[in-house]
């Protein structure tokens, strides 16, 4: 089981000009199982609400809470977030220069379950997550993101995915910036992941593109920091026809 | 041919042997304004050099002589890398030291085993100095490392002669104990196509302060400057590199990071390029990362590029000094990895990939360790008491 339950949430971030409210008041949960996906216009917030969620410290919380399975992730630090369940697919991941991808794998994987992994299995998984996303094996002794094409980093976040197997998956435009087979291959990932027993996935995207491939249970239009209008799967067709134009209009 | 233009360059005095053109220092010349002369101990003045008390060991791969030379021999050895002393240390040194340690490799020998020279200090009270000569025949394959621990106030020259076509690589690590002070000046000159990779790791000492210079006995050189320091309380490090490219189509490539912490940790890396109007067709690039782990720390980085010719193929410098990248540390701690650990792979991964350049497996681990080592003084303080 795996619920991620978000209420009224404010989130500032810091500006030269002080404070700047982001997020102002989102409501929304992912019950057992579900794929939500929250579209919307640049600056809408979407991204911030990624962030928020995995504890970045750059966005401060100013009101409202996040719970998953009833714990509250707004008071934990950004790795017990993740050792509870919570994974965010990052849409700019970041260079690690000298650790290798195997070696940041294993010390993840170990952080997550509290305990190495066995041996022999985990070569085998890393291997086989790596080929399911058409990564090559040597991709293992290369530096974390380092001099990776932006379609090879969004892939290594999808095999992390797969890999550190979460509750809760939250994709940061992982759609942005791959071409058609790429999209395939990631796309593919995520459903491996949505096909496992309650697993909870906030797919964030700008584009209706990927949801082609991974069919949302419910659809979220995100305009201005709040939640605009919600609905099922063809809410994202209306958005493929209209737009946001008449959101936007709206504010 | 091309005649080579002497030229004055004011980062690069120019050299005597004769001591009466070596003022005693007094801080404020260019190549003098960073370090504390005042921890010295004399040895950038008068200091007086008695009998060495350091005691230095060596292995012999066949075919190769180590040896501590005298009289004539030595006599004829100073200079022999080109080395004209721009320090009235250097100078005093070639004067004043009446032995040389030469390590000769043949013309054309490939010893596969490192050649590994220890000089442990015993006495930090007692100022001497030393004169060491690496000189590789052309076309030889060679590693030498120079192994510092121990107590001692030292004064020292390493000439390095990289023959025509050779393949050399000199390691020196500065591993003293924390109340030695090394002056050092390693001059090396790189043969026609041959390939010279230096690298200078510091770690202990009060304070050490390096020299590295190369230029080129022939058209087609290429020179590899690494360098991997890491300062802590009190602690001042100082790194200078000098590739004079005074011949076409040499390359060098400076890689040099440090890591500092805890209160008066200093570090200066100064990172010389002259490229002389002769030298067409060149390539050079020079880089120094500094990662400031705690308050109270001090690094200066200054990069200096000097172009007298238009005909270059690339010439390039990047610095950087910063504390923690927080967004490294929050895409590994996204990952459910401890704060602690992931400052720990950061450090890790920061030096990992300038050891696995030096090519030399035996120090790889040795360095790592060290690297720990010194990590858990500060950063893995936590890690440690967490794993207790």
């Amino acid at each position: 089981m795996s619920t991620l339950q978000i209420t009224d949430l404010h989130v500032s971030v810091d500006t030269e000009d002080g404070p700047k409210q982001i997020l102002k008041g989102v409501t929304l949960t992912i019950d057992d199982g579900e794929t939500h996906a929250i579209m919307g216009p640049n600056g809408s917030g979407k991204s911030t609400l990624a962030y928020s969620i995995a504890g970045h410290p750059k966005y401060t919380v100013t009101g409202g809470s996040v719970t998953l399975d009833g714990e509250d992730v707004l008071a934990m630090s950004v790795d017990e977030r993740a050792r509870a369940g919570l994974f965010l697919a990052m849409q700019y991941p970041v260079e690690v220069p000298g650790v290798s991808v195997s070696n940041f794998l294993r010390t993840a994987k170990t952080a997550i379950d509290g305990e190495a992994p066995k041996l022999r299995h985990w070569v085998k998984d890393v291997n086989k997550a790596l080929q399911d996303l058409n990564l090559d094996p040597s991709f293992g002794t290369r530096s974390v993101n380092e001099g990776f094409s932006g379609g090879e980093k969004k892939r290594h976040e999808i095999a992390q995915l797969e890999l550190l197997d979460p509750k809760v998956a939250i994709l940061d435009e992982t759609d942005s910036g791959l071409d058609i087979d790429a999209l395939k291959v990631v796309s593919a990932g995520v459903n491996r992941f949505r096909a496992k027993e309650g697993k909870g996935v906030l797919l964030i995207t700008h584009y209706t593109r990927i949801l082609r491939y991974i069919t949302p249970d419910r659809v979220h239009v995100f305009v201005d920091g709040k939640i605009a209008d919600q609905g099922g799967p063809e809410l994202a067709d209306a958005l493929e026809a209209e737009g946001y134009d008449k959101y936007l209009t709206k504010v | 041919m091309l005649e080579t233009k002497k030229i004055e360059s004011h980062l690069n005095p120019a050299g005597s042997f004769d001591l009466a053109d070596h003022p005693v220092p007094t801080g404020r010349e260019e190549i003098w304004r960073f370090t504390p002369l005042k921890r010295l101990r004399g040895l950038h003045a008068e200091a007086e050099f008695g009998a060495p008390t350091s005691t230095t060991d060596w292995n012999t791969p066949s075919g190769v002589r180590v040896e501590v030379v005298e009289g004539d021999e030595a006599r004829a050895l100073r200079g022999v890398s080109g080395l004209v002393p721009n320090t009235r240390f250097a100078a005093r040194v070639l004067a004043e030291v009446p032995s040389t340690l030469l390590v000769d490799v043949p013309a054309e020998a490939e010893v596969a085993e490192p050649i590994h020279v220890t000089v442990q200090g015993q006495d930090a009270g007692a100022a001497e100095a030393a004169h060491v000569v690496l000189r590789f025949g052309a076309h030889s394959r060679a590693v030498v490392v120079l192994d510092h621990t121990g107590h001692a106030s030292l004064a020292q020259v390493v000439e390095v002669v990289v023959g025509d076509g050779s393949q050399v690589s000199v390691v020196s690590l500065q591993d003293w104990s924390d109340d030695a002070v090394h002056l050092t000046h390693h001059e090396a000159s790189v043969g026609r196509d041959a390939t010279y990779k230096h690298v200078g790791i510091s770690f202990g000492g009060d304070v050490v302060r390096m020299d590295s210079n190369v230029h080129y006995a022939g058209p087609g050189g290429s020179a590899e400057l690494l360098g991997l320091y890491f300062a802590d309380e009190g602690q001042h490090i100082e790194h200078r590199l000098f590739a004079d490219h005074n011949e076409p189509r040499t390359k060098s490539n400076v890689v040099y990071k440090g890591a500092l912490q805890g209160q008066g940790a200093h570090t200066v890396w100064v990172g010389n390029v002259l490229i002389r109007q002769v030298a067409e067709g060149i390539e050079t690039y020079e880089e120094n990362r500094n990662l400031v782990l705690t308050d109270g720390c001090q690094a200066d980085s200054v990069p200096n590029l000097e172009i007298e010719t238009g005909e270059i193929e690339g010439a390039g410098h990047a610095s950087a000094t910063g504390r923690f990248d927080d967004e490294q540390l929050f895409y590994l701690r996204a990952r459910g990895i401890a704060e602690a650990e992931a400052r720990r792979l950061v450090v890790h991964g920061f030096f990992n990939d300038l050891i696995r350049k030096i090519g030399v497996p035996s120090l790889e681990e040795k360095l790592m360790a060290t690297v720990e080592d010194e990590l858990s003084k500060n950063v893995l303080k936590d890690v440690t008491e967490v794993g207790a």
